[in-house]
């Protein structure tokens, strides 16, 4: 088996339609960046999921941001995929414009640093990513309890695959199949998606972010779905180089120490149980209020936002869609982050 | 969901260490991995998440490879 | 010493200030007649160009903001095929800055100015409260030869698309320097004119230059695209990119296609003409890495051929470029 027999393939594809959900928006952004739709059949349809943090955080959470960040003796830091997403009175970028103090992070660990040498000032982290980032923000708390710095908050909206991707299986039907998120997995390793693969017998297939991954995991699903009913779908680890059946077990164990679950508001799914993850009680000095902050924004009637979401149509297919909602003029956040689906399908019309 | 880039540990000090992704040293926790001076570690957000065991060129032969298996 | 509010109050701190730093550095006939303004003679068609420089910091891995400023207002003017003769330089200077750094970035504006050929022939000092910083402007004219015709809309199918180094490498320097990554990336700032007198003193038929600064090589091959009515079809693994470059940019999230440079330009040249270009290009000193990245292909828009074979837009970039971990 070599690339150009699967790319071969997968453009030869004549079958039944199938839909295949990248649960991750780093896979859609690499499956863009690579042309990766370019070299499938047209019966092969590649749907983005909920896996860009940006795009299911709700405006209440943003406009909590903003508010910080207006507040004396504080500042908000946060990576820089949220700054344009807006809340219900503007995004963090322009409440920067409005005198919002607003400073961008790489690493949440840095923050410590920060506010040890600025201690008349508090800093509130934008807590926001899935299981691959919980673990920085448990270390971040960790090394501030060890220094004893306490001028440092954490505002979370931190969630985890497994509930969201349950959701789905029970909800959206349709889909056939699953590249599971590659560095989420490598936290929580290719087996916890078994269960869910025998339930529904779809194929979960675990892949890493170059084309040549993305386009094995796709084939690699597609032979699955093209097996005989009755043989078994399951579970494929093509990333070994870094998940592991059993995942980052220190990685979860941090994760464990510092946080525990909650129900938390995915745009476009819901609240879903135990699906957030947020700062046990005895961090919560450390916490800047993160529950409840569940309320969206009131998206126009005409916005399908949640339907893209979910795969339920294709970004085109609504009607706000490069008319009164684009890139420079966002209404739901699908359109607003680099990696959301509309934003994404926005920067290539013409290559669908 | 999660961007990360392999890169190379060339010291440790406790959990700090400084990894080398092509001539560019980032500062990065490795507390949640037993990683040594030399290893090839999976980075996001400043932490180490993972040690990579082979390099791209290598991974990608064993992609391939795991495909056969798979058929 | 530091600037203070009284520098800027046009008494005796004021021309202290002109003669020992701006009139010791740029002096000539022009500007040391101290008019209101510069009296000029020109004749024929010139190039009219202004940019402004708020760069931090302002002494960055190399280059400065003062030597970016001549860099950036020349280069402008080289691209419509001009030769730039004048600069007028406005400073904007926060109280607090150090009068040394201000020297420092005068000589700069100067060394850079003379070997860009160009005089400067007017300026402007004020100074506001701050925290020490400065920002710079710079206007320019540029003499353009008769018969010389150079601009975003003659291209058409056929036509190669050259460009004269890598890409990303002054926004990866200023970038690392704010991020706190450590690396030996360079910015690239320079300026153009010997590459750009290379490709016309040899009959190279340009039909379009720009050079790639902010945006990037997506945001002005788009513009290029559109101006001309015809499409780009980019050829990924050609695009020349420093392997530190690139992983910095996978670090951050970041497309080198979007990044800004300071020295680089890209020039649409008719098809036959292409290969002369790029082996005159390569002989220069700051086209040493020179490719052929694109075609003029007919249609509309840009696209990249990947290097699986696969196509993608390369659309015009939205907002700012951010880093992002998602």
């Amino acid at each position: 088996m070599n690339i150009e027999q699967i790319i071969s393939e997968l453009k030869e594809y004549k079958g039944p339609e199938r839909k295949i959900m990248e649960v991750c928006g780093t896979h859609t952004a690499s499956i863009f960046k690579s042309g990766v739709r370019s070299l499938l059949s047209s019966g092969i349809k590649l749907i983005s999921g909920p896996g860009c943090p940006v795009c299911v955080t709700p405006a209440a959470y943003i406009d909590r941001c903003i508010s910080y960040a207006m507040l004396e003796n504080h500042i908000l830091v946060t990576f820089g995929d949220m700054m344009k997403v807006p809340g219900t009175a503007g995004s963090l970028s322009q409440a920067k414009g409005n005198g919002a103090k607003v400073e961008l992070m790489y690493s949440p660990m840095e923050i410590v640093d920060r506010a040890e040498r600025n201690p008349g000032t508090t800093y509130v982290i934008a807590g926001v990513g899935f299981e691959t980032t919980v673990p920085a923000y448990a270390l971040t708390i960790e090394e501030a309890v060890r220094r004893g710095v306490s001028n440092l908050r954490l505002l979370t909206a931190l969630k985890t695959v497994m509930p969201a991707l349950q959701w789905i299986c029970e909800n959206e039907t349709e889909i056939d199949g699953f590249l599971c998120p590659g560095h989420v997995s490598v936290i929580i390793g290719s087996a916890a998606y078994e269960d869910l693969a025998e339930q529904y017998q779809k194929p979960f297939v675990v892949a890493g972010f170059e084309p040549e991954h993305i386009l094995a995991g796709v084939y690699d699903i597609m032979r699955q779905l093209q097996t005989a009913s009755g043989v078994e779908k399951g579970v494929h680890n093509l990333y070994k180089n870094a998940v592991r059946t059993e995942g980052n077990k220190k990685a979860m164990s941090v994760i464990e120490r510092y946080f525990e679950p909650g129900a938390a508001m995915w745009r476009g799914l819901g609240m879903i149980e135990d699906s957030g993850l947020y700062l046990r009680p005895e961090y919560a000095a450390y916490d800047a209020g993160s529950k409840g902050l569940d309320q969206d924004i009131e998206l126009p009637a005409a916005c399908r936002c949640g339907d893209v979401i979910v795969g339920r149509i294709n970004p085109n297919e609504c009607p706000m869609f490069g008319k009164a909602c684009n890139p420079m003029n966002p209404y739901g956040p699908c359109m607003v982050s680099s990696e959301g689906a509309c934003g994404i399908w926005h920067r290539n019309i013409g290559m669908l | 969901m999660c961007i990360a880039i392999p890169g190379k540990i060339i010291s440790i000090e406790g959990h700090r260490a400084k990894a080398d992704f092509n001539g560019n040293l980032v500062d990065v926790n490795v507390g949640l991995i037993d990683a040594k001076i030399g290893d090839y570690v999976l980075v996001h957000a400043g932490c180490a998440i993972e040690i990579m065991e082979k390099d791209r060129a290598l991974e990608l032969i064993e992609l391939f490879h795991d495909l056969d298996e798979l058929a | 010493m530091q600037i203070n509010m009284s520098h800027g109050s046009g008494g005796k701190a004021s021309a202290e200030l002109m003669k020992d730093i701006f009139g010791k550095y740029f002096s000539n006939e022009t500007l040391n007649k101290m008019e209101d303004a510069a009296v000029l003679e020109l004749h024929g068609k010139f190039a009219y160009s202004t940019d402004s420089f708020v760069v931090t910091p302002v002494v960055f891995k190399g280059g400065d903001i003062g030597k970016l400023s001549v860099c950036g207002t020349v280069n402008d003017l080289l691209m419509m095929g001009a030769e730039p003769a004048y600069l007028t330089a406005g400073f904007i200077l926060e109280e607090g800055l150090e009068l040394s750094l201000l020297e420092e970035i005068v000589a700069s504006m100067a060394k850079t100015a003379e070997e860009a050929g160009v005089k400067i022939v007017a300026g402007d000092t004020k100074v506001v409260e701050g925290k020490g910083g400065l920002f710079i402007n710079t206007s320019g004219i540029g003499i353009i030869p008769e018969g010389r015709n150079i601009g975003a809309a003659n291209c058409s199918e056929g036509d190669l698309v050259l460009v004269s180094g890598t890409l990303g490498d002054h926004h990866a320097c200023i970038l690392s320097n704010r991020m706190g990554i450590e690396n030996q990336i360079t910015s690239d700032c320079a300026c153009l004119k010997s590459i750009v007198e290379r490709l016309l003193e040899n009959n190279i038929r340009v039909k379009t230059m720009r050079d790639v600064t902010r945006g990037g090589l997506g945001t002005i091959l788009n513009e290029i695209a559109d101006a001309s009515n015809c499409g780009i079809e980019i050829k990924e693994d050609s695009i020349p990119v420093r392997p530190e470059v690139r992983s910095f940019c996978d670090i951050l999230g970041l497309d080198p296609v979007y990044m800004g440079n300071e020295g680089k330009l890209i020039a649409v040249v008719a098809q036959e003409d292409g290969e002369r270009a790029l082996a005159l290009m390569r002989e220069t000193e700051y086209g040493q890495d020179a490719a052929v990245i694109a075609k003029v292909v007919n249609g509309k828009g840009v696209y990249m051929k990947t290097r699986l074979g696969g196509s993608r837009i390369v659309d015009v970039l939205y907002g700012e470029g951010l880093p992002r971990i998602c």
